[in-house]
């Protein structure tokens, strides 16, 4: 050491002033962050990729598939799942059906009835979401105690009550499917209303006296529109399922039409027919899952962008 | 903390009478009544007015919903439409096979998914938790068949043990015959709890841990261990058994897919038969008993919130 | 190496590395050093770096922060270096954190006391027996209320004050060399912080601790530090002994935070020549006011938040409301707004009878007041333009549309100290103080006559703070505007409202002319709040406690 006893035990006993201009200005110092832009992993572009084709398939397998979908490929040579051989890329069914074919109707069937649904599902739940959350607390109480019922049935149950009370046709199973998840819509909807509806600058607007009108459209749904859009994808992977299991179970797409949750169904005999093909039952099976888990992916690169908020909400 | 737990108790009984109303009205919408459908073709006039006295049907609606609800409470769940025979009797035979394959599912699944789940977030962001997720993730999106599917593919087509369908008895078995038994229903049920469960798990305890009370106790220089156990799980235990009572809730999906997938005879195969044969008396009871398991699970859920809420246990 | 150094910094950085490899530095590049048995606070505003480099004596970064160079050494050995398992045994028994909100710090599910002793028991550096006693101790040294019972209680079963002195305890029952306070009292009222003050400034004499005290306000620093470091953007500004930082600032930017703190002196009222305003004529009046909330069946609300509250408003001068949390002060404003319908009373407009709720108000009269809001960040649609955001007014109230629009725009972005090209920008382009500017903006958009602004200063760091100030006070003399001035800090009040209104307990206890209030108060809670309010010299503390003791 060496320090003699004249100086300070520490330089903090000195007046230490960094170089500075007289004239500075200290501008305050900006505090949002950079904006980010949004981009997609690696794993979300292959489920964009994947998306993209079955949307393709979707739109237009039916004029592309080899064969009609209760056309028998080889009408001389019946015998039911068959494996795979040319003209019948994937083998065919329970009834010798083409499965390649049948997989390309259901693919419309499936995902056109899936889209439909939800988009009718955001169209009543966003509606009456955002209603009531804006209409005040009584309107708001009725409407939630509703949809708590609702809500507090399994959505597979609710679907089988509808069944069994109209039966089952494509418009019902898009109606019953819309419904069943507009409650789920309906309380995200709200909470995302509600939550703006506090905001400063809504009662800002309500103070200036502004009109509902201008209230909703210009103050709240441009807030909650990001956020109920991101949604979209993950409501859309329920409806999938919902729509599947419900064919599966005998209750959807009634047959001969050809939907993937029903195919499944209809060919689970592959499993106790040792020796025949288990590609129909395999085939419809990876064919949702693979649709609803590369969804899954773009929704993950989304809600990871919008700071996973989304899934706290549910 | 009290009121609080009465106050939900209230709000499920409720909503178990609101969910009876709904499915009742549901069933009730169809065109043609239990009359009709039993009678069928042999329908007159004369016959059709003498059997709806008879079961009631001609009652104001209330009062049939009364009357359905009072029997159904004092354990008479009514006759099928189809082959009279009492719902009671159809259900004795095959609850046993739902009951034990989600209890067994439950007391296999949740300690698993729970230890998965906790270890998951304790070291997060390393492969084991990205595999985890990536794996929790696909089956939570994949359809319960699917995961059927594949598991009968591994299980009987490539590794040739079990079947792809469950036959036989369960009569006599024990434990792990059991269990034997119903190995491949309660493999995919298991699965789907699980990736609900294991996901669920990992976000409270992460939650839990990103919380200002464990930074200052690992800024008190506490050990990983006491941080974990007594700052951590305590505080984490509530959201836990919530998700565990909710993901048992969601189980009702799950078995009525496997008992068709698997072709076993359960409520889930009743149910489903009901509503092709528009069975609607074994659609209500069955529908019923499913909503009132969901419910009950439910309640269990919130209240397992409120108990593990410190703030309502220690009031000022 | 010296061991009269407990923790020095030498050229510390600390940085975030960001996912695309790139790095943003947090501190860059501090030296400072706390002798033994002292303290040194760590003075700056937000993004100064200050609690980041407090928590490098406890060897820790925030998550998304990492050592990026230099050392931050405790007792001769650098922390940057060492690993969890070395840590460990340094924290809560070499150096002890306490952070600013005690509430969210305690563990909810833990009784206090198992929370006070835990660190030092958990490692056996003490029996259960002697660390009770030492808690104990402890308890009683901070002047907590029964301290033998205090420990077996939950953390939310004590108030905030109390709260933040058990973790104080917490912080000291492992005997610590090192203490590290950060905003300790900043989430707490005046005359709650003044105690708690006293309670940390006794405990760290008679435990001779050495201290770190991270804060933005000198006025508190001066009370307890020996040393100041002055820090902004990550660097040291200026450092020195606090007689020396406070009494002769030498870099521009302390002196720039001193000014725009605007200090409370003995010679701050010598300072004020607030005009006599009564004889102005009473623009908006509230007589007899009583509010609440929650409706009981005689229409009485179960819970009183304002009780028979008169205030006028008068022309081109300020009204001063003054309270702490709880007081009432911002249901005030919001009653006089409509916003919450007094269920007693009157409001009056140019003495015409005003609808209690905003709802049935005419456009007209909502124009004529407006509501200022304290957070920019919520009251500022995110999705729409701040020209959109101040059009709306002009074209709702003023009918103005296009070109006129626009130019108005301008000029009230003008007016507001904003250049023109802000309209084009959304409100998350913009900084904490620029939002206010673009909120005031809207508000006088309107053209109104009376502006309520609830604590719009108070979310701001103090330079900006004192900016927005001197705004309004430019406004006022331009336009001629009524002001109705909410806020919990006497200091900001005082340097500009004509006439005072002290509120406690939803009720005014005092109000009048600025100087007459603040040089003869005539309620024992007007001069408890106002003796509160830190002066900014050295051994203000000490005073006044000396002087309300021999009282």
């Amino acid at each position: 050491m060496n320090s003699t006893p004249h100086q300070p035990a520490s330089y903090m006993d000195e007046h230490f002033v960094a170089p500075a201009a007289e004239d500075e200005l200290f501008e305050e110092l900006q505090d949002s962050p950079p904006k980010r832009k949004f981009r997609l992993s690696p794993a979300g572009k292959i489920g964009v990729s994947i998306v993209a084709f079955w949307l393709l398939i979707a739109l237009f397998g039916p004029f592309l598939a080899p064969y009609g979908e209760n056309d028998l490929p080889f009408p001389d040579d019946y015998s039911e799942f068959q494996a795979p051989r040319p003209g019948a890329w994937l083998g065919t069914d329970f009834s010798d059906r083409d499965i390649l074919s049948r997989l390309m109707f259901g693919a419309s069937r499936t995902i056109g009835i899936s889209i439909f649904a939800t988009l009718l599902a955001y169209m009543v739940g966003v509606a009456l979401g955002i209603g009531a959350a804006v209409s005040g607390p009584r309107v708001d109480m009725v409407l939630s105690r509703i949809n708590d019922a609702f809500l507090s049935l399994p959505t597979i149950m609710l679907g089988l009550v509808v069944v069994a009370a109209v039966g089952s046709s494509i418009p019902i199973l898009i109606v019953t499917a819309g419904l069943v998840y507009a409650t789920v819509v309906y309380r995200l909807a709200r909470a995302i209303g509600v939550e703006i509806m506090v905001m400063d600058f809504v009662e800002a607007a309500r103070l200036r006296g502004e009109n509902t009108f201008w209230l909703v459209w210009r103050e709240i749904w441009p807030n909650a529109a990001m956020p109920l859009i991101s949604d979209f994808g993950l409501r859309l992977i329920y409806v999938i399922l919902f729509i599947s299991s419900l064919s599966f179970l005998g209750l959807g797409v009634q047959p001969p039409r050809a939907d993937w949750g029903s195919m499944v169904r209809e060919n689970l005999g592959a499993f106790q027919s040792y020796g025949g093909s288990v590609i129909p039952v395999v085939a419809p099976a990876v064919a949702i899952a693979t649709l609803t888990i590369a969804i899954n992916l773009i929704v993950d690169d989304i809600s990871a962008f919008s700071g996973g908020k989304l899934s706290g909400r549910i | 903390m009290f009121t609080l737990i009465l106050k939900r108790m209230a709000i499920g009984f409720v909503t178990i009478c609101a969910v009876s109303i709904i499915i009742f009205l549901g069933t009730k919408v169809l065109p043609g009544d239990a009359a009709q459908i039993r009678l069928g073709q042999e329908a007159t006039p004369e016959n059709l007015a003498a059997l709806r006295e008879r079961l009631g049907l001609d009652l104001p609606m209330w009062q049939q919903y009364w009357n359905w609800l009072n029997a159904f409470v004092h354990g008479d769940l009514g006759k099928s439409l189809a082959g009279d025979a009492p719902v009671n009797e159809l259900i004795a035979d095959r609850y046993k096979n739902t009951l034990i394959v989600s209890v067994l599912t439950a007391a296999v699944g949740v300690p698993i998914s729970l230890i998965l789940g906790i270890t998951a977030a304790m070291f997060p962001g390393s492969s084991y938790d990205r595999v985890l997720t990536l794996v929790t993730v696909s089956l939570v999106a994949a359809p319960e068949f699917f995961t059927a599917t594949l598991l009968v593919l591994i299980f009987v087509f490539w590794l040739g043990i079990g079947n792809a369908v469950v036959i036989g008895s369960i009569d006599g078995k024990s434990f792990w015959e059991l269990i034997q038994h119903f190995a491949l229903p309660i493999g995919v049920m298991c699965l789907i709890v699980a990736s609900q469960l294991i996901r669920m798990t990992r976000a409270a305890v992460l939650n839990v841990m990103s919380s200002p009370y464990i930074e200052m106790a690992i800024l008190k220089g506490l050990s990983r261990q006491r941080i974990i156990l007594r700052h951590a799980v305590p505080n984490a235990v509530g959201p836990i058994v919530n998700i565990i009572a909710l993901n048992l809730a969601y189980l009702v999906t799950g078995v009525i897919v496997v008992e068709i997938f698997f072709a076993y005879s359960g409520l889930a195969t009743l149910i489903v038969q009901g509503v092709q044969t528009r069975d609607f008396v074994v659609v209500q009871a069955v529908g019923m008993l499913f909503c009132a398991a969901y419910v009950v699970l439910m309640l269990i859920a919130d209240i397992a919130a409120i108990l593990s809420n410190p703030r309502l246990r220690h009031p000022k | 190496m010296t061991t009269d150094i407990v923790f020095e910094t030498q050229d510390l950085h600390v940085s975030a590395p960001q996912q695309d490899g790139s790095v943003i530095p947090i501190v860059k590049g501090v030296d400072f050093q706390v002798p033994r048995g002292k303290v040194v606070a760590l003075i700056g505003e937000s993004g100064s770096g200050k609690t980041t480099i407090s928590l490098s004596s406890l060897g820790y970064c925030k998550p998304g922060l990492a050592f990026s160079g230099g050392q931050a050494r405790l007792l001769g050995e650098d922390l940057c270096s060492q690993t969890n398992e070395d840590l460990r045994s340094i924290r809560g028994n070499k150096v002890a954190y306490l952070a600013q909100s005690a509430a969210a710090t305690f563990n909810p599910a833990m009784t206090i006391n198992e929370q006070v002793i835990e660190s030092v028991v958990s490692r056996g550096l003490m029996t259960r027996e002697s660390a009770d006693a030492r808690a104990l101790e402890l308890y009683q040294a901070l002047d907590l209320p029964n301290p033998d019972s205090i420990g077996a209680r939950y953390p939310h079963q004590v108030s905030g004050g109390q709260l933040q002195r058990l973790m104080a305890a917490m912080a000291l029952c492992g005997k610590p060399a090192l203490l590290v306070l950060d905003e300790p009292t900043t989430a707490l009222d005046v005359t709650t912080q003044i105690e708690v003050l006293m309670a940390f400034k006794k405990v760290i004499r008679e435990e001779g601790t050495a201290a770190i005290y991270v804060s933005h306000d000198l006025a508190v620093v001066a009370q307890i530090a020996d040393y100041v470091v002055v820090l902004r953007d990550g660097e040291v500004k200026e450092r020195g002994p606090t007689a020396a930082i406070i009494n002769h600032p030498r870099h521009p930017y302390t002196k720039r935070l001193m000014a725009a703190a605007s200090p409370w002196s003995a010679e701050t009222l010598s300072r004020i020549d607030t005009e006599d305003v009564t004889h102005r004529t009473t623009v908006a009046e509230a007589v007899n006011v009583s509010a609440g909330y929650g409706i009981t069946w005689n229409g009485a609300p179960r819970f009183k938040a304002l009780e028979s509250i008169d205030m006028t408003i008068r022309k081109g001068s300020t009204v001063g409301v003054i309270g702490e949390s709880g007081s009432g002060k911002s249901t005030l404003a919001r009653v006089v707004a409509g916003l919450l319908p007094p269920f007693d009373g009157d409001l009056l407009l140019d003495g015409r009878q005003l609808e209690p709720s905003y709802r049935r108000r005419t456009r007209h009269e909502l124009q004529r007041i407006q509501f200022v809001y304290q957070m920019a960040d919520t009251a500022l649609n995110p999705r729409q333009t701040v020209g959109d955001i101040i059009g709306r007014p002009l074209e709702f109230y003023l009918g103005l549309k296009g070109k006129e629009k626009r130019a108005r725009v301008d000029e009230l972005l003008t007016l507001v100290d904003l250049s023109p090209e802000f309209a084009s920008r959304h409100p998350d382009a913009l900084s904490g103080g620029q939002k206010q500017r673009v909120n005031l903006a809207r508000s006088l958009a309107a053209e109104p006559e009376v502006l309520l602004c609830d604590e719009v200063t108070s979310a701001l760091d103090t330079i900006v703070a004192g900016n927005v100030i001197e705004l309004l006070q430019r406004l006022q003399k331009d336009i001629g505007v009524s002001i109705v001035f909410i806020s919990h800090d006497l200091s900001t009040v005082a340097s500009f409202a004509d006439e005072i209104v002290v509120m406690n307990q939803g009720k005014i206890v005092e109000r009048g002319p600025t100087k007459q209030i603040l040089s003869d108060p005539q309620h024992s809670y007007t001069q408890l709040l106002i003796s509160s309010v830190p002066e900014m010299r050295q051994g203000w503390l000490e005073d006044t406690l000396a002087s309300r003791g021999s009282q």
